[in-house]
């Protein structure tokens, strides 16, 4: 049952980001961008971390795809044109992707033991136990982090600003 | 065979609480014409059945029957779709919802459909997807009046769904639960006196979850997505027949699930408000449905408040609109979490 949820959503996930890549109009690939943020929810339920899933969903899914949709509508953007693309991304891109691929999946093959495995739905992490890791352990990184947003925050507004 | 009762069952159940809420959602559609007919010195609906009690049935058919026009110019595609999203998001979210005690018939929960450790997270969730529905149907249109007025809603509910989530923190520090049934049971208690409205001195952030409420339906005084004085209807122009109507569903199902949601989060869910103060009377049937009987009427008065408010106040301007959002009810909602967990520190 739990595997079968797995490659389903799975599939979904790849799917929508093939589809991201080959829609030519950007509304199309922003719903399957949705799509991809949707399934990976998913699949964050099925090894347990239910928060982390539902902050999927409204944080990506609902907040910032809606406004990704939204700029979209307010700059009707067309379909973009077809081209053939350029050559450096045949020589090096797609080597380049493969390579790190190759590397990263060799990478944690070999881990696997030293990391430790899991079984899909075998654990739940409940919302009581993350904030109890995100606040005792690691609250430095916590905070180091928000502090990071409010910046990146102010920095758009400083941006946006109109001169006067 | 235990396995096959228990499948059955709880196909029951889903099909049982849809139904009773689509009948819902058509008599609140009745119960607003009446109340508003009333409020402008008019009868509302009286002509089809006793008291137009059979009006939603009627409308229903003429709804159904109507051509299903499909504009030329539309984006076809999403044009079906956005109907499609917004009604179901709106009728997904009472699946979490319990409308009663805890009472097991052959291992199935009868008054809730689904108990979720996140309960609360996944209303949060449905809501926000929901918002597609409206912001997809604006665009595929292709109508100036559409698209601006689901880019009013979907900036209106992308701004107001910040102060509904964090109004809502204060509740979930003080069960330290996100499950729904667990928020109820902490108000349980002493009546209308641990409600988390009074008991838990959450009345500002109630007034601020109503606000974002009727904000997040598109609701009077908030309805700007369909200003009819400046947008003819806003979002769904274009939309005729059942397209039409899954819209039309979809504001009064979510009308009804925010009700629910306040109930169960503020004013105490199935909990009697005298507590214990009666001793338990009738069989066990009866004190089963008398839960149920409370929810229901606390459900009823919030849509009775929702058409008084239509009825009475006048349309926000936009920017008065954005600025209240942004200006007033945030601050004053994070100033509320932040007064909530002090106290919660120093007495919890």
């Amino acid at each position: 049952m739990n595997v079968a949820i797995f490659i389903l959503f799975g599939l979904l996930c790849l799917g929508g980001a093939m589809n991201l890549l080959l829609q030519r109009h950007p509304i199309n690939s922003a719903l399957s961008l949705i799509v991809v943020m949707s399934s990976l929810a998913v699949l964050y339920l099925l090894l347990g971390a239910e928060f982390l899933a539902l902050a999927q969903i409204i944080v990506y899914s609902g907040a910032i795809m809606v406004l990704f949709v939204f700029v979209i509508m307010l700059l009707n953007a067309g379909e973009e044109e077809r081209t053939h693309g350029s050559r450096a991304a045949y020589l090096a891109g797609i080597p380049g992707v493969l390579a790190l691929f190759t590397v990263l999946a060799s990478t944690f093959l070999t881990l696997r033991i030293s990391f430790g495995g899991t079984r899909l739905g075998s654990f739940l992490v409940t919302t009581g136990d993350l904030s109890r890791v995100l606040f005792r352990n690691l609250l430095l990184p916590f905070e180091v982090t928000s502090v990071l947003i409010l910046v990146a925050i102010l920095g758009a507004v400083v941006l946006a600003r109109k001169e006067h | 065979m235990n396995i096959l009762i228990f499948v059955l069952l709880n196909l029951l159940k889903v099909a049982v609480v849809t139904v009773i809420f689509l009948m819902a959602v058509a008599y609140t559609v009745l119960l607003e014409r009446k109340l508003v007919g009333r409020i402008q010195n008019r009868w509302g609906p009286s002509r089809v059945g006793p008291f137009g009690l059979l009006q939603p049935l009627a409308d229903g058919l003429k709804l159904f029957l109507k051509e299903d026009l499909m504009p030329t110019a539309v984006f076809r595609p999403l044009f079906i779709l956005a109907p499609i999203i917004a009604l179901s998001c709106a009728l997904i979210s009472i699946g979490v919802i319990p409308f009663g005690e805890n009472i097991r018939w052959h291992g199935v929960d009868m008054f809730q459909i689904a108990d979720l450790n996140i309960g609360l997270l996944v209303i949060l969730g449905v809501t926000s997807i929901g918002v597609y529905g409206i912001a997809l149907s604006g665009w595929s249109s292709n109508n100036k009046y559409s698209l601006l007025g689901s880019l009013r809603s979907s900036a209106q509910m992308v701004s107001y769904e910040l102060a509904l989530g964090l109004s809502v923190v204060g509740i979930v520090l003080r069960t330290g639960s996100l499950r729904l049934r667990d928020i109820v049971n902490l108000q349980n208690t002493h009546g209308i006196l641990s409600w988390n409205v009074f008991g838990g001195f959450q009345f500002v952030a109630f007034f601020i979850y109503l606000c974002a409420a009727f904000a997040e339906t598109n609701r009077t005084p908030f309805d700007l997505p369909e200003a009819e004085s400046e947008l003819t209807a806003g979002y769904h122009t274009e939309y005729s027949s059942m397209k039409f109507a899954m819209f039309f569903m979809a504001e009064y199902a979510n009308m009804i699930t925010v009700g629910c949601v306040a109930t169960v989060l503020f004013l105490g869910g199935w909990s009697s408000p005298f507590g214990n103060l009666f001793p338990a009377f009738g069989g066990p049937l009866v004190q089963a449905l008398l839960p149920v009987f409370w929810f229901v009427l606390k459900v009823f008065s919030f849509l009775f408040l929702y058409v008084w408010v239509r009825g009475t106040l006048p349309r926000f301007r936009y920017d008065q609109l954005m600025g209240f959002g942004w200006k007033y009810l945030l601050p004053i909602a994070i100033v509320n979490v932040m007064a909530t967990s002090l106290v919660l520190a120093f007495h919890g």
